[in-house]
């Protein structure tokens, strides 16, 4: 990292100065101000900033440099599959015919896009074993809803009003009750049983003619198969309900299990995780959902067709009046679409069997390494990720998971997911992912091996790191209980500008 | 140890009772799991609460939990100070931290708690 100056810049708005600019933005028509309403137009100009083009430009170089990202350092956030993005999926998104086509382009010029969505969703068919997807949804929560809402119109289809509930087990991600929360249903929970999968008596029991479906991540956030889900989901259809399969994880089954073939009536695809798309902050997602035969009618519109000779078509408005409706404006984040296309493509079947047998080998080798060190609550083979715990760590010396996390940004990396799953006391979910080396998942376990050692030794340096990131120990109560959510202007040395 | 003259829940709240009406809170085991607390949701008084309905949000710098009736009652009052000063739960559960008053709709329902001896042993670590 060689940030230039203060690690902490100022912001773009102290940067600025009167007059001071760069920016060529053409003016607009001479008469364009006066032809808008009077009570449209600002009394005084917008307080932007004003800075020079090599002023922007640092500023933001330098802030990006702050940033732990997979182009800077391992990041093994557990249940996030933070892999490797391949610069050939940026390629392939930027190819003028994908990024600069109209969206509302008429079907005949749009024929390559039309195309490369269709047969994305032919290969998202054939990984999951669903008869249908939808590409529509813009992220993997709004794939849920757009999932429960399918399952929603499935039952009032038939006049059955009475499921009222989603039965959702405790280790599943907080957005799966939030999805039911959402689409109307009561959120049962069910615990998990000792071996980290679902308690079938408790699931049985909360089961039955209320009963809506099941939302299940299978692997689990446990990093875990769940060995019974051919007797969960037998059960699911005798109660006349339907299974939703959370894809977060599908990384760790790519070519050996078909979650269509495993009984599951709906699931999604979070793109960025499985198929190296950009996270978050890296743009919008893509949270594509496969349906089997008995939630086909109820796909968002408009699907994208293929005709008899080959050429491809939006559905029109209408046309599917069994249709839930529009989920995302026009067909969906077209540019992410592209990149998991692209991912995909140059993999290939073989290559996606690979990429989830060394995601799983690099979690196991990575748990094995770390056995002696940490506790491992669930000892049978993980998944793509699995749970470590400081439990007995915090016992011997005081030094948590959160100090553990805080101090190996000290090393370079960046800390795995801490306190989730909420079932494991002083958790850590650690996901390696397939793209990284042997020399790097081993400079993981050197680096742990010293933490664990300076917990014995000198836990004050754990419980005060990190020391070299450009900020300390974040006070992250304060932070939560009085949080400072804007920039604001100062009026004096000291004092901020009254809201 | 958990203050001999409460009743408990086996989600971690404690009662109070006091007569007709009771006092609620969560316990210093519940408060030191979630960590700094942050946050605290209470239900509006005169809202009527079955026992062992979610009724109110605890949210720490860990996690966000439900926070349930131990005990069905009417609110008759609930800790304003927790809105500007959550920390209290963390620093006195069982006195400043506390959350709610309820006046009991059945008094019999304590009985359905467990005493201090049996929620220690609940949570004795293992």
């Amino acid at each position: 990292m060689s940030v230039t100056g203060n690690p902490l810049q100022p912001t773009v708005f102290e940067l600025s100065h009167p007059g001071r600019g760069g920016g060529k933005i053409p003016h607009p028509p001479k008469d364009a101000l006066e032809r808008l309403p009077a009570g449209s137009r600002r009394a005084a100009p917008p307080a932007l900033p004003e800075v020079n083009e090599p002023e922007l430009v640092r500023h933001y170089v330098n802030l990006s440099q702050l940033n732990h990202a997979v182009d800077t350092g391992f990041y093994p956030l557990g249940s996030c599959t933070m892999k490797w993005n391949p610069k050939i999926n940026e390629w392939a998104a930027r190819l003028p015919g994908f990024a600069d086509l109209h969206p509302l382009a008429p079907d005949e010029v749009a024929q390559g896009t039309l195309r490369l969505l269709w047969e994305l969703e032919q290969a998202l068919r054939e990984i999951s074993g669903m008869e249908a997807v939808t590409l529509q949804p813009a992220a993997g929560a709004q794939g849920e809803l757009t999932g429960i809402l399918m399952v929603r119109a499935y039952h009032r289809a038939r006049g059955d009003t009475g499921r009222t509930e989603v039965l959702v087990p405790d280790s599943a991600h907080g957005t799966n009750p939030a999805t039911a929360t959402m689409a109307g249903f009561r959120t049962v929970s069910i615990p998990p049983a000792a071996d980290g999968g679902v308690d079938v008596a408790a699931f049985r029991a909360a089961l039955g003619p209320r009963t809506a479906a099941i939302m299940i991540t299978n692997p689990s956030t446990l990093g875990l198969f769940e060995t019974r889900i051919g007797e969960l989901l037998e059960a699911v259809h005798a109660a006349g309900a339907l299974a939703y399969m959370d894809g977060a994880n599908l990384n760790a089954v790519l070519g050996r299990v078909k979650p269509g073939e495993v009984g599951f009536d709906v699931m999604h695809f979070n793109v960025h995780k499985t198929f190296s798309t950009p996270h978050g902050g890296g743009g919008p997602g893509a949270g594509p959902v496969g349906v089997g035969e008995r939630l086909l009618p109820y796909l968002p519109s408009p699907r994208v067709l293929r005709a008899a000779d080959g050429s491809f078509r939006l559905e029109r408005p209408g046309e599917r009046p069994t249709s839930i409706g529009r989920l995302r404006s026009f067909v969906g984040n077209v540019g992410v679409l592209v990149r998991a296309y692209a991912y995909i493509a140059d993999h290939g079947a073989e290559g996606l069997r690979e990429v989830s047998d060394d995601a799983v080998l690099a979690a196991n080798y990575l748990k094995a390494r770390l056995a002696g060190l940490l506790d491992i609550p669930y000892e049978r083979a993980c998944m793509h990720e699995f749970v470590a715990s400081a439990a007995s760590l915090k016992r011997a010396t005081g030094v948590r998971t959160l100090d553990i996390a805080k101090r190996l940004i000290d090393f370079g990396f960046h800390p795995p997911t801490v306190y989730f799953p909420l079932t494991v006391e002083e958790a850590m979910l650690i996901e390696p992912t397939e793209t990284e080396s042997l020399e790097t998942l081993d400079a993981f376990v050197a680096a742990m091996e010293r933490i664990v050692a300076e917990a014995h030794d000198d836990p004050a340096m754990v419980t005060s790191a990190p020391h070299t990131a450009p900020v300390r120990r974040l006070d992250e109560a304060s932070a939560a209980r009085q949080p400072n959510l804007r920039w604001r202007p100062m009026t004096g040395r000291e004092t901020p500008c009254p809201d | 140890m958990a203050p001999p003259d409460l009743r408990y829940t086996k989600e971690h709240e404690w009662v109070r009772p006091a007569g007709e009406t009771a006092t609620v809170g969560i316990t210093d085991y519940a408060a030191k799991q979630l960590g700094d607390i942050v946050f605290v949701e209470l239900p509006e008084a005169g809202r009527q609460l079955s026992q062992f309905a979610a009724v109110g949000v605890v949210e720490s710098v860990k996690a966000v939990s439900d926070l349930f009736a131990p005990i069905g009652g009417e609110v008759v009052e609930v800790n304003g100070e927790l809105a500007t000063r959550p920390e209290l739960v963390n620093e006195d559960p069982y006195g400043a931290g506390w959350m709610l008053r309820l006046r009991l709709t059945d008094a019999a329902q304590l009985d359905e708690l467990l005493a201090a001896d049996d929620y220690d042993e609940l949570t004795r670590e293992g």
